[in-house]
């Protein structure tokens, strides 16, 4: 037992946290959100740099080989930077294939995500129809599916590849309340789709990869949010003193400050019970995504309030990070799903 | 970063609950299970010198002084296992987590030698006399005086709050040594036998009807000159030096506790029904996360690089566990519903639960309040302006 991240992982921590800082900006982000969402420039050289998409990759398959933790503290430095890069399809496609993927697939596909040459999403369904290999039926709406070459979709235990300019698929992106993340409606009629033969095991690998990866990012979220807030209070003065020093207001910060501390805690929780397989991993994966965003999201609200009338302002950002606070609550569960998931663990499980 | 032990590790764990579970279920099973502060204190001296006789008592501790110099994981293992097999709590807490690795940081080698082998026994039992009526969240400016006299430290004043001091030999206080000194300074860290003429103790009774705390009064109390920690005027920071000791291991035995509390509400919840309310299994499932992560964030305190160290989880800390208990007492009366009121007339102590619903009121405010908490974490730990101070 060390829960503390060993100097390699240290190094990897503060190396993306580095490469985030210098290379993503407020202003790039709001460049792509105005356009489809997806700021490739920061994708392509997070991919050449940082290795960014391939994380969780094998080696051989030209990743890096790394586990949940360094993948954590990755998307950790990506969320605080509201990075609009599909790094989640990245983290859950790798490990989906890696899981359940045969030999070729593995072969075809890995690769590629790992070099961010191909995009890929994965998408969690119901009721799809397959007839002699083609797929029929709509689609959970998944975020940054418009930009993907590669969809990875699961139907209970049955899980298919499908190429998203085959015929047959047809992508609507919506407006979207996120729009570092914008959401698209997806519907396959009769489209050419390939099976996983490992379905279930790559189901619960890529589930589990994330709920992680929304967790971290959301850590990330909450600590630019609160980060930027107290530096506001500390500057911002008014009855002849900075609104930081009155109680009313840091308290406030101080409770987020709590549950930030306890956030951090869960994700590396259930960063390492998945690496270690351990038999809290379905706990700590349902807990950390619960407990991450609904931390970002308190501490996302915290910055409009304190913030005052800039904070509610198109100009500010407060909102960007609202907005992306409340995307990662319904993604993959909402908080109410999550804690049922907690409940059902703890209170129904053989005692 | 890594969640699972060691076999070593594993190996150890196994020792120590075979240990327990012996003494627990043989010579000490009278005292099994006693989750409360007050009962059999004269048992429970017994067992803190038979966990000492067997190399168990400090085992955090240098092997010099009676410890075994374990891992911070063993410790872990240790705090654990001894909550598991149902060891009441400790007597010696103070002494063997508070003011031993006081004494080990700042004592000379006469106080070393003087205090610490009967601290490691379980022989001497200390208590702790910070809090007086005028100072309670303002700690610095306590009044109790403190004079050298012959060779002797002569003191007089209040504390208020001292917990246990009814069934304890010696405490540590903070006093004002210098005359005229106001707040932080000149204030000193003495060490007094309570069996003297010139020390009054007087339980209080808590709004659970036990009386766990006490007043502590000193009229012309003396110690020897060489009984004191640091110079005259360290008192202050040796005082908080004591205090980063509180967030330790220790900490990790009482998260034990609280697991016995919260399975006790899942208990009730599955007997009555309430396991079935969507809200209820909502706040079940809070409590649940919250509790985790209470171990979690230890754990990541106690892996850093100073696990005394203010900072990060280490500050958090209290207010998060004081809030979650609190919160539990309440889920706990939402799950009893009317039999959580109610108990037999001859028992002569409150059930588990509503005992829990009374007494985690007290957890917000001592150690501490949740409001001196945010204080301390906003000012230190995100760097906001302290509060304007008012005339002392």
């Amino acid at each position: 037992m060390e829960f503390a991240l060993t100097a390699e992982q240290r190094m990897i921590a503060d190396t993306a946290a580095a490469f985030f800082h210098e290379k993503a900006s407020l202003e790039a982000t709001r460049a792509v959100i105005a356009g489809d969402g997806f700021d490739r420039a920061l994708w392509r050289a997070g991919c050449a740099e940082l290795g960014l998409a391939g994380v969780l990759a094998p080696e051989s398959a030209g990743g890096a080989g790394l586990g949940m933790v360094e993948a954590a503290t990755v998307a950790q430095a990506a969320g605080g930077a509201l990075a609009a890069i599909p790094l989640l399809g990245a983290a859950m496609a790798v490990r989906a294939l890696a899981c359940g993927g045969s030999d070729a697939q593995q072969r075809e596909w890995l690769p590629a995500i790992a070099a961010g040459d191909v995009v890929a999403v994965v998408i969690f369904g119901h009721g799809l129809s397959e007839t002699n290999g083609c797929l029929s039926g709509a689609l959970d709406p998944a975020p940054h599916a418009h930009v993907a070459d590669l969809l990875i979709l699961f139907d209970g235990a049955r899980a298919f590849l499908v190429r998203s300019t085959d015929a047959g698929v047809r992508r609507e992106r919506m407006g979207a309340l996120d729009a570092t993340r914008p959401l698209v409606r997806l519907v396959l009629d009769g489209v050419r789709a390939e099976r996983l033969p490992g379905g279930s095991d790559a189901g619960q690998a890529a589930y589990r990869s994330g709920l992680l990866i929304l967790s971290a990012e959301a850590v990330g979220g909450a600590e630019a949010a609160l980060r930027t807030t107290v530096a506001y209070v500390r500057d911002r003065r008014q009855f002849g003193r900075p609104i930081g020093s009155f109680q009313a207001v840091k308290h406030r910060l101080a409770d987020s400050a709590v549950d930030l501390e306890q956030a951090r805690s869960a994700m590396f929780w259930a960063a390492c019970a998945i690496d270690e397989n351990h038999s809290e991993a379905e706990l700590a994966v349902h807990a950390a995504k619960v407990f991450c965003a609904d931390t970002f999201f308190s501490c996302a609200a915290e910055m409009i309030q304190l913030h005052g009338g800039i904070g509610f302002t198109w100009e500010h950002p407060a909102h960007l990070f609202f907005r992306r606070a409340r995307s990662i609550q319904t993604l993959l569960g909402d908080s109410v799903f999550h804690r049922e998931a907690v409940a059902a663990l703890t209170l129904d499980a053989a005692s | 970063m890594k969640l699972g032990f060691s076999p070593r590790e594993e190996a150890f764990r196994t020792d120590c609950a075979a240990w327990l579970n012996d003494q627990l279920s043989g010579p000490f099973s009278d005292i099994r299970g006693i989750s409360n502060l007050v009962d059999r204190p004269g048992r429970r001296r017994e067992w803190e010198r038979q966990m000492a006789q067997h190399g168990w008592s400090c085992i955090g501790w240098p092997e010099a002084w009676g410890g075994r110099a374990a891992t911070i994981a063993e410790q872990v293992i240790f705090a654990e296992e001894y909550a598991r097999a149902g060891a009441p709590n400790r007597l010696n807490h103070i002494g063997v987590e508070l003011i031993g690795p006081t004494i080990l940081a700042f004592g000379t080698d006469a106080q070393k030698a003087r205090f610490l082998p009967d601290i490691a026994s379980g022989n001497i039992i200390w208590c702790q006399g910070y809090s007086e009526p005028g100072a309670g969240s303002d700690l610095a400016s306590v009044r109790t005086r403190a004079r050298l006299d012959e060779g002797q430290w002569i003191v007089d004043g209040q504390k208020v709050w001292t917990s246990l001091a009814q069934f304890s030999d010696w405490i540590f206080i903070i006093a004002r040594s210098e005359t005229g000194s106001v707040g932080q300074k000149g204030l000193s860290f003495l060490l007094l036998p309570l069996d003297q003429p010139g020390v009054t103790i007087r339980p209080i009774r808590q709004m659970n009807g036990e009386a766990e705390f006490n007043e502590t009064f000193f009229d012309g109390a003396r110690c020897d000159a060489a009984d004191i920690l640091g110079a005259p005027g360290d008192g202050w920071k040796i005082a908080m030096a004591l205090l980063g000791f509180e967030r330790g291991v220790s900490t990790l035995a009482q998260q034990m506790q609280f697991r016995n509390e919260l399975d006790a509400v899942i208990h009730a919840a599955r007997a009555n029904g309430k396991s079935g309310d969507v809200l209820i299994r909502q706040r079940i499932a809070d409590a649940e996360i919250g509790l985790r992560l209470m171990r979690y964030g230890a754990l990541r305190m106690l892996s850093g690089a100073d696990p005394t160290a203010m900072q990060g989880p280490a500050l958090t800390y209290k207010i998060q566990w004081a809030t979650w208990r609190r919160n539990l007492g309440v889920l706990a009366m939402d799950v009893l519903g009317q039999s959580g009121e109610m108990w037999p007339l001859d028992s002569d102590r409150l059930p588990l639960l509503p005992n829990l619903f009374l007494y985690s009121r007290a957890d917000t405010i001592y150690g501490g309040t949740n409001e001196i908490q945010r204080n301390i974490i906003a000012e230190r730990g995100l760097g906001l302006p302290r509060e304007p101070r008012g005339d002392t």
